[in-house]
């Protein structure tokens, strides 16, 4: 194989699986971006999500596209229970016992779905009647592009588009932006504040669980730890981008898919550690600028 | 107001009193529990070993660390690696091994110690950049350090054998050894938290900007409470693989599930009191060993209920949720079970509200 081969092959993967990133981390950023809490449970939404999907499309034998907006919508309510059962009481605790909860919150909903549905892996590929769509390729200047590939980046931008058209031409993504900024003003301002939390939490864990699917569909198992790496990756790329950002989520969460693909392709004796990277990077970005890539400077007042 | 204390000779006293008694309800449990209880009365020590050093840097220092099953890992490699015999070693590494590895060889006590100091001493490295950072961000910082060191131990083949793990470790870890190190390492801490270290920790937790504005190096003093917390992390490491016999790195033996497992143990007993750890590592060893029951089949009114595994981790879990959303300040709050508050609660002097 050429080298351009080779490079334009990996240049889609990571675009996949940059996009894919991007997808979850925009949850984080939202929600950090609000609470000034990682929402440690955040992955494990994006599991919830894939299981939904899968065990729609098994047992009400549903169309993957029907399954798959189930589970959307049934991750947008899990993400929202969660902030009322979990978070909300904690507003006015310190920020500390939040984070706790979320990840108390976390291994409930990893050891949830051990009891509920099994530790063993499941293949995803299941809610496909037609099973051949794994192996369709298209060529492109030589390379073979696995079509799921193309499919997963164009539904990523789509769901791109309207995610910024709601945060940027609404009035719940204005009310979001607002509450960012200054809550006790807004919620002055006659803002329920608490709705709009809980409507990021929702959108925010939509997000997730499309990414889920997706991600699902293209590494094909659905296991209940399925989320905690790309969880801790998606948040890593929201912080490398700058988090409470949502351009800097979506740079974040390429840089990271783009570092990955062509870190284990071009040296791939390393492939072993590359779930070690994201971390490092991390670390390193903490330490030379921690308010990242596209995210505002924040001085702590005393 | 004059409040009613007793002498300290009184109560250094009744703490050897009350060490001695302890120890011989130990020697009495140790001859008399059989080997199940006996596992179960070693796992509350070793816990309670994590539990007090994750509390000095989480509790005591205000760091929120997620590392600790990091340092956990790195005690108990150093120290299996060092008991294993070098015939063992050249058995058990399939992928062959390097040479001054092979030949390292100690007996448990110096293995114990050197766990520690190796794990103190990536405590002290790690420290520089991890604790740059504040809040949330040094959780994630230090939970990655930790991925990171168990991901090195499943990929450095020659060092740590890799995914297989090192097995038949010798079964060191005795009651004795166990509750000697607990009891040295509560000595350690508890006067390091109350020697004029511990004020300037504790100031640290309030207000970092405060207490630097007091002249109190913040950053000194908080990779000092990291490096002696990583140490004991170490050292209950060591003690762990010679319980387990079989050490390996996935994520559910010395992984995040490890840490968050500690966690519980140090919000249960209340963050931030030493005795509160204590009481949390046995609760939480207890509790877990019991809701063993949950994942065997078992009949609930006549109902037969199959075994579910996974069912005490879930249980413990929401459990846990409910503890951080009702019940915040855990068993013991930042309070110390002393022989001075015990005194004072036993004579109704204890006055209403709060007590600075």
């Amino acid at each position: 194989m050429n080298q351009g081969v080779f490079f334009l092959q990996n240049l889609f993967n990571a675009l996949m699986l940059g996009g894919l990133y991007a997808l979850i981390a925009v949850g984080y950023t939202m929600v950090y971006g609000i609470l000034r809490l990682i929402n440690f449970a955040h992955g494990d939404i994006m599991m919830m999500g894939v299981y939904f999907a899968f065990y729609t499309a098994v047992i009400f034998s549903a169309p993957p596209l029907v399954a798959a907006i189930v589970a959307v919508a049934g991750a947008a309510g899990l993400g929202f229970l969660i902030d009322r059962i979990a978070y909300k009481p904690l507003r006015n605790a310190p920020r500390i016992s939040a984070l706790i909860t979320a990840i108390g919150m976390s291994f409930f909903l990893e050891s949830f779905a051990v009891v509920v549905f099994g530790a063993v892996p499941k293949p995803f590929i299941q809610i496909f009647k037609d099973k051949t769509i794994l192996n369709k390729v298209v060529m492109l200047g030589g390379a073979r592009i696995p079509l799921l590939t193309f499919l997963v980046i164009l539904l990523t931008l789509v769901i791109f588009a309207v995610l910024f058209l709601i945060v940027y031409k609404t009035k719940i993504g204005m009310a979001m932006r607002a509450i960012s900024m200054d809550i006790p003003t807004t919620a002055l301002m006659g803002i329920n504040v608490d709705g709009v939390i809980g409507f990021t939490f929702a959108l925010g864990s939509a997000l997730a669980a499309a990414s889920g699917i997706m991600w699902a569909m293209r590494y094909p198992n659905v296991y209940p730890y399925m989320g905690f790496m790309p969880g801790m990756k998606a948040f890593i790329a929201a912080v490398v981008g700058g988090i409470g950002s949502i351009p800097g989520a979506v740079v974040g969460g390429l840089l990271l898919g783009f570092i990955e693909i062509f870190m284990v392709s071009y040296f791939p004796t390393m492939s072993g550690y590359r779930d070690a990277f994201a971390f490092i990077i991390l670390i390193l970005i903490l330490m030379f600028k921690p308010s990242g890539i596209l995210g505002k400077k924040s001085v702590e007042k005393v | 107001m004059v409040e009613k204390r007793l002498s300290t000779k009184t109560q250094v006293i009744l703490t050897l009193i009350f060490i001695l008694v302890m120890a011989l309800l130990l020697w009495w449990a140790d001859k008399g529990f059989d080997s199940y209880k006996q596992r179960v009365l070693r796992l509350i020590g070793i816990y309670a070993i994590m539990a007090v050093s994750l509390n000095l840097i989480n509790g005591i220092t205000g760091i929120f660390s997620l590392g600790h099953a990091g340092f956990i890992l790195i005690g108990a490699y150093t120290a299996a690696i060092l008991t294993l015999t070098p015939a063992e070693k050249e058995m058990s590494y399939l992928f062959g091994i390097q040479p001054w590895i092979k030949n390292l060889h100690a007996d448990f006590f110096t293995a114990t110690l050197a766990g520690g100091a190796v794990a103190a001493f990536s405590a002290f490295l790690i420290g520089w950049p991890v604790l740059r950072l504040s809040g949330d961000y040094l959780a994630i910082a230090s939970l990655g350090f930790a991925e990171i060191v168990r991901i090195w131990a499943n990929n450095a083949l020659t060092v740590t054998n890799g995914p297989l793990g090192l097995k038949a470790i010798p079964e060191y870890s005795t009651t004795w050894w166990i509750y000697g190190w607990l009891l040295f390492t509560v000595v350690f801490i508890a006067s390091l938290v109350y020697s004029s270290y511990g004020r300037a920790l504790k100031a640290i937790r309030e207000d970092r900007i405060a207490a630097e504005a007091m002249g109190i190096n913040v950053f000194k003093h908080q990779l000092m409470s990291f490096v002696v917390g990583a140490f004991f992390a170490g050292v209950s490491g060591s003690l762990y693989a010679h319980w387990l016999t079989t050490i390996d790195p996935r994520i559910t033996t010395m992984g995040p599930m490890l840490t968050f497992y500690i966690l519980i143990m140090i919000v249960l007993g209340g963050l931030g009191s030493i005795t509160g750890s204590l009481i949390g590592a046995a609760v939480f060893a207890i509790l877990f060993e019991w809701l063993r029951d949950l994942e065997q089949p078992f009949s609930f009114f006549g109902i037969q209920v199959p075994g579910i595994p996974g069912m005490r981790i879930l249980v413990i879990s929401a459990l846990f949720i409910a503890v951080m959303i009702f019940w915040q300040r855990g068993i013991m709050g930042r309070e110390e079970l002393t022989w001075n508050n015990l005194y004072k609660w036993l004579s109704g002097r204890k006055k209403e509200g709060e007590r600075s």
